[in-house]
């Protein structure tokens, strides 16, 4: 095996690309709610803010993170998957993540998750390693925190 | 000195990991065991257990022995004086806060400082913020040059107004592999009416401590990377301070008498040692000690100052990583940045080609931002590793560099 078939489980393309090039890797200028995430065990940080539709909808989500390629490709990934969507909906997709991310399967759930999860699926690889599913699963906690008025967030 | 026939010695080294030759560089965080020390144990279990000073017994006899066997070693592993003066416990982490709490809060007065330096791990830094905290003593931090190494005209500044009374610094550093300048701190120190305490956890893997030719008061480290178990660690004391100081945890063990009005304390060093201690790990230690003392401190110094030599030149010339501190006079641990990857993905990344690094903070998070840096990756040696392991990471870490570019 070559170097490259040994970690490309892992580091995707995509997780490469959005690591180093991320779409949403800003502060919003206007934001409605935020929070920070952090892992004291490694001292990945993550600061998310989000900028609701009328109807609270995510219209926006914006992240600044110090951390590995994959706390970021995952912060971005997330962003994009976000959008549109109500707090029930991206906790549903949240906890169907984390479920990928810690088994490498994508449990069952509801169609409206499907095209996300797809985006989403070149995380599942880092089930293979449980010190690293923390780094994926961190910017996600700081969401949810920032929607549920929680200014912090651990992973731990 | 004959790598391979150490590397024999060490059962784990012949694994596989990931399909690969495992490459084990992380002895820092705790080194392999040989198996002169899992047989020692293994042993014990098997044919003397027993708990130790106080079964009129044969088993209990025979254990008591070869448990307290393991304090005359670690007496002449360290040419301490007396072996009285040898206080088990669990790591250097206790050992550290045992000061803190029984020198600190009795022979330290509020209003005194105790100085440690800006590369301390988080041991030799939370026991003197809590007893900074609990007693009104001041805590100073020495700083360090750009090069890594602890800067004496800053040091010796802050030892002037006389009001130190506890210099608490590290005799080889874990992230930068610096090894302090032990003899003039403890010079200085005691010239300005302080009491020197080493943290000795990496020191004492690379080269013989003596503690009266540094003449320092206390001296800590832990077994686990010293080649032993995991659960034992050493403080050294002056007798003097020893008798001086209030027991740190009571219990069984540590009594002379005891009523429901007065308890009166065992002597030194049984004072320090309440409970039933780490027995089986007392005998692994001194198995650890009679293994590494059999091959060498010289052999063993000069096998890793080879091997840091070989991983500075090699790492030196990848472009994009900087490696943290360049002190002269240094120790097997290497940390480094590399300007593309994160430590965690470098880290990772390398586990896949079976090589085992640190990455993180290496729990000295005020070292970290000194070089502006939340973590790095750390490659660390023992006496089982070879060159050719160096030579591994190395290319593994081009082939990472390229895999980000």
């Amino acid at each position: 095996m070559t170097f490259d078939d040994d970690v490309r489980d892992l580091y995707q393309e995509v997780i490469l690309d959005h690591g180093r090039k991320p779409r949403h890797g800003q502060r919003l200028a206007a934001y409605d709610v935020t929070a920070k995430g952090d892992n004291p065990m490694c001292g990945d940080r993550v600061e998310v803010f989000v900028k609701f539709n009328g109807d609270d909808t995510i219209a926006e989500t914006g992240f600044e993170a110090r951390g590995c390629a994959i706390s970021v490709a995952s912060a971005d990934l997330m962003a994009e998957t976000v959008q549109g969507r109500g707090k029930a909906d991206t906790r549903a997709l949240f906890e169907t993540f984390r479920e990928m991310v810690r088994t490498g399967h994508c449990p069952e759930h509801d169609a409206g998750l499907d095209d996300s999860m797809e985006r989403l699926a070149p995380l599942a690889g880092v089930h293979e390693y449980p010190s690293r599913v923390k780094c994926a699963t961190l910017p996600w906690h700081a969401l949810v925190a920032a929607l549920d008025g929680t200014r912090e967030a651990s992973s731990e | 000195m004959n790598v391979e026939k150490i590397r024999a010695d060490f059962p784990i080294l012949s694994q596989t990991i990931r399909g690969k030759k495992l490459v084990f560089l992380d002895s820092a965080a705790s080194a392999q065991k040989p198996r002169a020390v899992i047989d020692a144990m293994r042993e014990a279990m098997e044919t003397q257990y027993a708990n130790v000073h106080r079964g009129l017994h044969w088993m209990s006899e025979r254990t008591t022995d070869a448990y307290e066997s393991a304090r005359d070693a670690v007496a002449a592993l360290m040419n301490a004086p007396d072996r009285d003066e040898i206080v088990f416990v669990r790591n250097s982490t206790e050992a550290i806060n045992l000061v803190a709490h029984s020198f600190g809060r009795n022979m330290l007065k509020p209003g005194q400082a105790v100085l440690i330096s800006g590369m301390e791990h988080h041991s030799n830094i939370v026991p003197w913020q809590m007893l900074r905290d609990a007693h009104g003593t001041e805590l100073r931090v020495a700083p360090i040059t750009d090069s890594g190494e602890l800067d004496m005209a800053a040091f010796e500044a802050l030892l002037q107004d006389g009001r130190v009374g506890l210099v608490a610094i590290t005799h080889m550093s874990n992230v930068l592999g610096t090894v302090t300048p032990a003899e003039r701190i403890v010079h200085l120190a005691h010239a300005h009416g302080a009491k020197v305490l080493f943290d000795g956890s990496q020191a004492i893997v690379h080269r013989a401590v003596d503690v009266q030719a540094l003449g320092c008061d206390f001296y800590a480290w832990t077994g686990h990377k010293l080649y032993g178990p995991t659960g034992i660690g050493v403080l050294w004391a002056r007798r003097e301070l020893l008798e001086a100081m209030p027991p740190f945890l009571g219990g069984g063990e540590m009594i002379s008498s005891v009523t429901y009005e007065k308890s009166t304390w065992a002597r030194v060093p049984h004072k320090f040692e309440a409970g039933t201690p780490a027995i089986l790990e007392g005998i692994g230690l001194k198995a650890a000690i009679d293994y590494v003392r059999a091959i060498g401190y010289d052999e063993m110094a000069a096998h890793e100052a080879s091997l840091t030599e070989h991983a500075l030149a090699r790492l030196g010339r990848i472009e994009g990583l900087r490696i943290l501190g360049q002190a002269q006079d240094r120790g097997g641990v290497v940390a480094f940045a590399l300007d593309r990857a994160h430590a965690h993905d470098v880290a990772t990344l390398l586990d896949r080609q079976g090589i085992a690094v640190r990455a993180g903070h290496h729990c000295a998070e005020p070292l970290m931002h000194r070089f502006g840096l939340e973590s790095t990756a750390r490659a660390s040696f023992g006496i089982y590793t070879t060159h050719e392991e160096i030579d591994a990471l190395a290319d593994s870490l081009i082939r990472v560099r390229e895999f980000f570019t």
